[in-house]
């Protein structure tokens, strides 16, 4: 039984960066805030040292940032038909732990989703009519352009975000992303420097009759001074920076960003590796009382609070209201339910290109250094009699190149002996890679649930995953390879391989961490689990905020996105909520 | 964390593990109430890593010598570089098997075990100890067999005939699927030549100078706009450089 501790205003789940935002901004209201995290508190100085930062037998290959797998991991399956098994290790995607959470090995690329996305069904609906697969299940957000606009400049100037414009107030921006929705004002920061190969990518791109631009980054380009007055400094381009710490204080997390400051207030207290079981509910099921946590001794202890907000990773804002038994766990057999519907993912493509005469010095680079084109992203172009919808960012980011990961070879190649190495050392430093970070629009039979069978160290069913590409992404990856194909060729490597997303979603190699829906934002309880608010339906006092909001992926990563919905909700609960608490949008 | 019982059966190894992942569950992390700056400890969560003891730590002397000639012939010296028995990928991996790598302790290891689809990824109940252990004991058994000798014994060119033969799957052991073990071992040995040296491989950073990776450096801000040229950065490793520590 849980020992009841003293009520509190707030409780927040999950301290990255989306509980980081919320809990800042809360606290400036005075309000008392408990922050929840199931891993350490994580520090740039301690965690990340420069001394020791730079490894990747520790960072990349036994994913020292990331959950362990033994606290927590989810079920995975291509179908309904399949027993879904436990992913014993991260692959496919690499949820983090910890204080920053995920956002401490994030690469930093840091798009805004465009204005159309917002009201996606609605809009290809409009644009292709019955042409629109049936199989696609792709919901309007509920909100717009023009709503989302400010929260995601808040975000920039919180993460000193380095990029150029493409469209200032309408005005369309030469060298920025032209496709992108109309910003109140530049990013903060100019663009990062460049390596070679993004370079010579741009030029090819730009003989073909595209428009590249630098890929926004939350790496800062220059020291900066955010908007909360927290310091950063400029990124060094190490190249150990996707699924590493930053030691330099250059790329933007929650703990280079908020924490610092958010600790400081009097009126906030984090506690650390303490996890949340669940959140308690009264005999109405219309008012969430608190959570219930487990600290590292293993005694639960139940926190009531007036405002309860879970900012979790997806997995565990969807586990959670499963466990906790808010909404109804979508059944996709009777298409009914909403926790746990629209999961979708992220489609990843690319093309590799092995040159002989060229020398890209591939371990300088970070997550979020490179240069980028978006003509064949999301509706940028016309998809009539293409047969899908969707596309995907294109882009050169080389990340850094530490050689236990990073040793591109021809296929075929041996994978040991003296011709292993022969290749080993010829392609090492001459190859170069154009990725192409497709959307993944929701199906029905796509969705998470509570897996029958694993159960997590406290007994808790684990998450389970069913998931696949659905007909439509991979129509759409093979398409947009082929058009990224063209580039590669233009650009005379010897050899080019491309790799289109054109089979079953496999768990093991990594794509992404750009995981989405479950417990989607909407204007219909129908259809949908929380408003535009990120408000839960039907129960006012609680909030589910992160990329579990998301009816569909974009072909875009989905940080600056949780980021802006954090602030949204934050600004909603503090404008109009703390005023009138209650339902903020009846229907 | 030494374990030399080599004639474990697979069920007492199981339990063994087993034991061992629960005594790594209580020693983790304490949950901690934050309010304010925390206090900072220099190395708190960095401690300074010694992987120079001499010995072997997990294998035994007949274990280690198999898989000193696995490696050598997983990485062969030639004109490029050292062997990597040369270059400590042994030395590596035993003292990756002696740590909390070889229990696999942080990974969820929960049954009930079923092989999956090939989406699935690795459903192997066998942590990497009992891989290697199960593994060598079964490529021994085959080469006595074959060869009526241990496999460090073979001429290079029967290693590489058993080798490929494990690779491909053409060779069954008794005890573990042979790919499985082969994965495993050309794994750790890829991690132990590229891996920085303070972890008992990459000696004198030798793989990192054949290929041209200058290591654990942190800042290239002076070298990012020279595009399309070779830089010739000495390597550096956590622990330094030689060239740091040189007399006079």
């Amino acid at each position: 039984m849980a020992k009841k501790l003293p009520s509190t205003d707030v409780v927040v789940v999950g301290l990255g960066w989306a509980g980081s935002i919320i809990a800042n901004e809360l606290a400036d209201e005075g309000l008392k805030i408990i922050g929840f995290e199931r891993g350490p508190w994580r520090d740039t100085a301690a965690d990340f040292n420069v001394a020791s930062a730079a490894d990747e037998l520790r960072y990349n290959r036994r994913q020292d940032l990331m959950l362990r797998t033994r606290q927590n991991t989810t079920t995975i399956r291509n179908s309904v038909t399949e027993t879904a098994l436990p992913m014993r290790s991260w692959g496919s995607f690499h949820p983090g732990n910890g204080t920053g959470g995920a956002g401490n090995h994030w690469a930093g690329i840091t798009f805004r989703f465009q204005p159309h996305e917002f009201r996606l069904h609605s809009y290809l609906t409009e644009r292709y009519g019955k042409e629109l697969s049936p199989e696609l299940t792709l919901q309007d957000w509920g909100t717009d352009w023009e709503e989302m606009e400010p929260f995601y400049t808040k975000f920039d100037r919180l993460a000193g975000v380095s990029g150029k414009a493409g469209n200032i107030k309408g005005v369309i921006q030469e060298g920025g992303n032209t496709f992108e929705g109309a910003r109140s004002e530049e990013y903060p920061n100019p663009p990062t420097e460049q390596t070679y190969a993004p370079v010579l990518f741009a030029e090819a791109a730009k003989n073909l009759g595209y428009k590249p631009f630098p890929v926004p980054s939350a790496l800062v380009s220059r020291p900066y001074v955010n908007s909360l007055g927290v310091a950063m400094g400029p990124c060094t381009y190490c190249g150990f920076c996707t699924n590493y710490g930053c030691a330099n204080y250059s790329k933007a997390s929650a703990i280079t960003t908020v924490l610092p400051v958010l600790i400081r207030k009097p009126n906030f207290t984090a506690m650390t590796n303490c996890e949340v079981l669940r959140v308690t509910m009264d005999s109405s099921g219309k008012r969430a009382t608190g959570i219930v946590y487990m600290d590292s001794n293993g005694e639960e202890w139940e926190q009531p609070a007036d405002l309860v907000v879970i900012s979790a990773f997806i997995f565990e804002n969807v586990r959670l209201m499963l466990l906790s038994g808010v909404g109804q766990p979508y059944d996709p057999v009777t298409n009914t339910g909403t926790t746990g519907r629209n999961y979708a993912y992220q489609t990843a493509n690319s093309v590799r290109m092995f040159f002989d005469d060229k020398n890209f010095n591939p371990f300088i680079g970070g997550g979020a250094i490179g240069m980028g084109i978006d003509e064949f992203n999301n509706d940028n172009f016309d998809h009539s009699g293409l047969g899908f919808v969707g596309g995907g960012s294109t882009r050169v980011t080389p990340i850094g190149a530490a050689p236990i990961d990073s040793r591109p070879l021809p296929p075929g190649a041996p994978a040991w002996g003296s011709e292993w190495k022969k290749a080993t050392v010829k392609n090492y430093a001459s190859t170069m890679s154009i990725g192409c970070e497709a959307s993944s629009y929701a199906t029905r039979t796509n969705y998470l649930s509570l897996d029958p069978t694993y159960k997590d160290p406290h007994g808790r069913p684990l998450l389970r995953i069913t998931f696949d590409f659905p007909e439509n992404d991979r129509k759409m990856a093979a398409y947009v390879t082929g058009k990224v194909g063209e580039i590669a060729k233009s650009m005379n490597p010897r050899q080019m391989v491309p790799s289109a997303q054109t089979g079953h979603w496999n768990s093991s190699p990594y794509q992404s961490s750009h995981i989405v829906g479950g417990f989607i934002m909407g204007a219909d309880p129908k259809n949908s689990s929380v408003n535009k608010y990120l408000q839960v339906w039907g129960v006012p006092n609680l909030f589910v905020v992160g990329s579990s909001a998301f009816p569909q992926n974009p072909g875009y990563n989905p940080t600056g996105t949780v980021a802006a919905l954090a602030f949204k909700a934050a600004d909603a609960i503090r404008t109009r909520y703390l005023k009138r608490p209650g339902e903020m949008i009846s229907v | 964390m030494t374990e030399k019982s080599k004639g474990l059966t697979r069920r007492q190894l199981l339990k063994s593990s087993a034991t061992t992942l629960a005594v790594g569950a209580a020693a983790t992390a304490k949950a901690a109430t934050v309010v304010g700056v925390p206090a900072w400890v220099p190395f708190d969560h960095n401690g300074p890593m010694h992987y120079d003891t001499p010995g072997w730590q997990f294998f035994t002397a007949a274990e280690a010598s198999a898989v000193e000639a696995i490696v050598a012939r997983l990485i062969p010296a030639d004109d490029l570089s050292v062997s990597g028995k040369d270059a400590g990928c042994a030395v590596f991996i035993d003292r990756q098997l002696a740590g909390e790598y070889g229990t696999f302790s942080r990974l969820y290891m929960q049954g009930p075990f079923e092989k999956g689809t090939p989406m699935q990824g690795d459903q192997s109940e066998l942590v990497p100890r009992q891989r290697y252990r199960l593994g060598l004991a079964g490529l021994e058994g085959y080469c006595q067999k074959q060869y009526q000798k241990s496999f460090s014994a073979l001429a290079p060119e029967e290693q590489d005939k058993v080798l490929t033969g494990l690779d491909k799957g053409e060779i069954a052991l008794d005890g573990i699927d042979a790919k499985l073990f082969f994965q495993q071992v050309l794994g750790n040995t890829m991690e132990g030549f590229f891996a920085d040296p303070v972890y008992g491989g990459n000696r004198d950073m030798v793989s990192w100078k054949m290929i041209g990776f200058p290591g654990a450096r942190y800042d290239y801000r002076e070298y990012i706009g020279l595009h399309n040229q070779k830089l010739n950065l000495v390597p550096l490793s956590i622990s330094g450089s030689s060239a740091w520590t040189k007399k006079g």
